[in-house]
């Protein structure tokens, strides 16, 4: 009479196995392959394209091409990894600098407006950057500010802000608010509080929302794209490696790219994974 | 002086002094623009003569262009096919993703670590390892089509409008191109879902469902009418959150396929109008539009409560 449980709990324990097989696959397949296809030469995979390569085979020859400057015959994407790196720490510090304050107030200060504070921020999570982007194609347009790195860092700052002082709010309240009175009692004040209290104790939280930032400007691509096409020199990575596909590159240098443009991104996830996820889940046990 | 105010006033003060830069940057960024949005959308603006910004002749005629355009119907269907496949996959498989997670076992940790792994890397990368995989001369998932399951010629999953398929001695035209954004849409953000699913599942009180099955509720019914039910808030926010986000996504159509073989989503129509044609003014209207649709998947959300609690957090 058990004959239900036990053939749902059979079936569904095949179809979780086949899932989660599946799932990983396509998670890390194209990884794989990217890796795979930037050390293999363009002949053999032409030649053989499903077959594993031979070690003999195996040569970094596609990205000493992408890499090395275009004098040189290469595509020149050394020289983009210094302003994806400046766009991203700068959109880092900004962001983490801002929603700290943010953050802090949204908790622990009763003000005016509060609420409409709250859910405004809300709202522009949610806004399309397609149409963020308009106005403000436009306007650096004439303000001739087209093409530099603050521009976009400043874009960043206002499109990462809400998310990042959420994140920050959920850690703060779990501090205990008598530390920071007993901080007052004992003669600090507001920005001692802050710099000496509530700092410290939210590093965790901090280092999560800045690992959130850094992945958002690091990766993003539509507004490199319209705020940047026209100065070169100024190219993120992200930009540079998907301008090399409009000039049919071979596929093995496009994917040496992808794993330079990847590595750094994925490198810092696994540090600190455990962080990321807690910070941009923390709260929704709740709904 | 200081004596007479308050520290209830000073607190106030404090709050908003802390909080003006976040608000001012938000404003200045985002708020302002979108107003401004609204002003373009009335103007006759295009890139070449900008100094028609300060000119306050209003039109309508971006809105009749934009509405008035041959393929406002097609980009309609192909953007809404897109977000509601788009937000179902992705929730879908979130949704199975932790249920099939939800209970310890070794290596799960690291699972769940490889799953976010499409979540994380650069949209660019993505795209590109995509666009390779799929490849009709040399992509592996064509060669593996055609030499091993014998189709009859390559796919192409980013090049091909419709392809037809003979199915039990029937023909079905299937727009592969648009079906393929939509899977790599459902792959770069399910990890989303998933976690935001798993930490909820992980919240649940585990008595409940323990009544159930002394109960004699079987592991489907369990679901059904003991776990489903308390994750119906969390899905309908993420069905809200992905629609939304989805239906404005340009990166992932744009480099995938440059809007082309029937996947012209409304964003990339909207950059379209804004460079390639230079027309601000046309960029604005339909940008405009846009919001509407989204600002009203808002605010029905919004009305049947199912962020109230959300925001409550």
């Amino acid at each position: 009479m058990a004959s239900r449980e036990v053939v749902e709990t059979r079936v569904l324990g095949v179809a979780r196995v086949l899932w989660l097989a599946f799932v990983l696959v396509a998670c890390v397949l194209p990884l794989f392959y990217m890796l795979l296809l930037s050390v293999r030469p363009l002949q053999a995979v032409l030649q053989d394209p499903l077959g594993l390569p031979s070690l003999g085979e195996l040569n970094l020859a596609a990205y000493r091409r992408v890499v090395a400057s275009p004098d040189d015959g290469g595509y020149g994407l050394l020289s983009f990894f210094g302003n994806s790196l400046l766009v991203a720490l700068g959109s880092v510090v900004a962001t983490v600098l801002l929603s700290v304050l943010g953050a802090y107030a949204a908790t622990r200060l009763r003000f005016p407006g509060k609420n409409v504070v709250n859910v405004s921020f809300f709202a522009v999570y949610m806004f399309p950057g397609i149409v963020m982007a308009i106005p403000l194609f436009v306007l650096f347009s004439r303000l001739g500010l087209r093409g530099e790195l603050p521009a976009l860092i400043v874009i960043y700052l206002a499109s990462t802000v809400p998310v990042s002082v959420y994140m920050l709010r959920n850690y703060f309240r779990s501090i205990p608010q008598g530390l920071e009175d007993a901080a007052m009692v004992d003669g600090c004040n507001r920005a001692q509080v802050i710099v000496r209290i509530v700092l410290p104790l939210a590093m965790p939280a901090i280092a999560a929302t800045s690992l959130y930032v850094f992945m958002i400007a690091w990766n993003e691509y539509l507004f490199a794209l319209l705020f940047l096409l026209e100065r070169r020199d100024n190219w993120t990575v992200s930009l540079g490696l998907a301008q090399l596909d409009d000039i049919s590159v071979s596929a093995t240098v496009l994917m040496a790219g992808s794993v330079l443009l990847t590595l750094p991104v994925v490198a810092l996830f696994f540090a600190a994974e455990r962080l990321l996820v807690e910070g941009l889940t923390a709260g929704a046990e709740k709904g | 002086m200081p004596v007479a105010v308050s520290l209830r006033a000073r607190e106030a003060r404090a709050g908003l002094a802390l909080v003006s830069p976040t608000v001012l940057i938000v404003l200045l960024v985002v708020v302002l623009p979108f107003l401004w949005t609204i002003v373009m959308s009335f103007q006759r603006l295009r890139l070449i003569d900008l100094q028609n910004v300060f000119d306050i002749t209003l039109t309508l005629r971006n809105f009749q262009t934009v509405l008035g355009s041959a393929d406002l119907w097609e980009m309609v269907r192909t953007t809404l096919v897109y977000s509601i496949g788009g937000t179902v996959l992705s929730v879908g498989a979130g949704l199975a993703t932790a249920l099939a997670l939800r209970h310890r076992f070794p290596g799960r940790m690291i699972i769940r670590a490889f799953v976010l792994v499409p979540y994380v890397i650069p949209v660019v990368s993505a795209a590109l390892v995509w666009r390779t995989l799929l490849n009709p001369q040399f992509g592996p998932v064509n060669v593996f089509g055609v030499d091993v399951l014998g189709w009859d010629r390559p796919v192409g999953f980013l090049s091909e409008r419709f392809h037809r398929v003979e199915l039990f001695g029937a023909g079905f035209d299937v727009p592969i191109a648009l079906l393929t954004v939509i899977a790599f849409e459902a792959w770069k953000t399910f990890p989303l879902a998933f976690l935001f699913i798993l930490a909820r599942l992980q919240g649940l009180p585990r008595d409940l469902e323990e009544a159930a099955r002394v109960d004699g509720a079987t592991p489907l019914q369990r679901f059904r009418y003991v776990v489903a039910p308390q994750l119906s808030g969390v899905i309908a926010l993420l069905v809200l959150l992905r629609f939304i986000w989805t239906f404005q996504n340009f990166n992932d159509v744009y480099l995938l396929t440059r809007g082309a073989a029937g996947t012209e989503v409304v964003a990339v129509q909207v950059y379209q109008y804004l460079v390639s044609r230079n027309d601000v003014g046309g960029a604005a209207a339909l940008g405009l539009l846009m919001s509407v649709v989204l600002i009203i998947a808002f605010a029905v959300y919004y009305r049947y409560g199912v962020l109230k609690q959300e925001s409550e957090v």
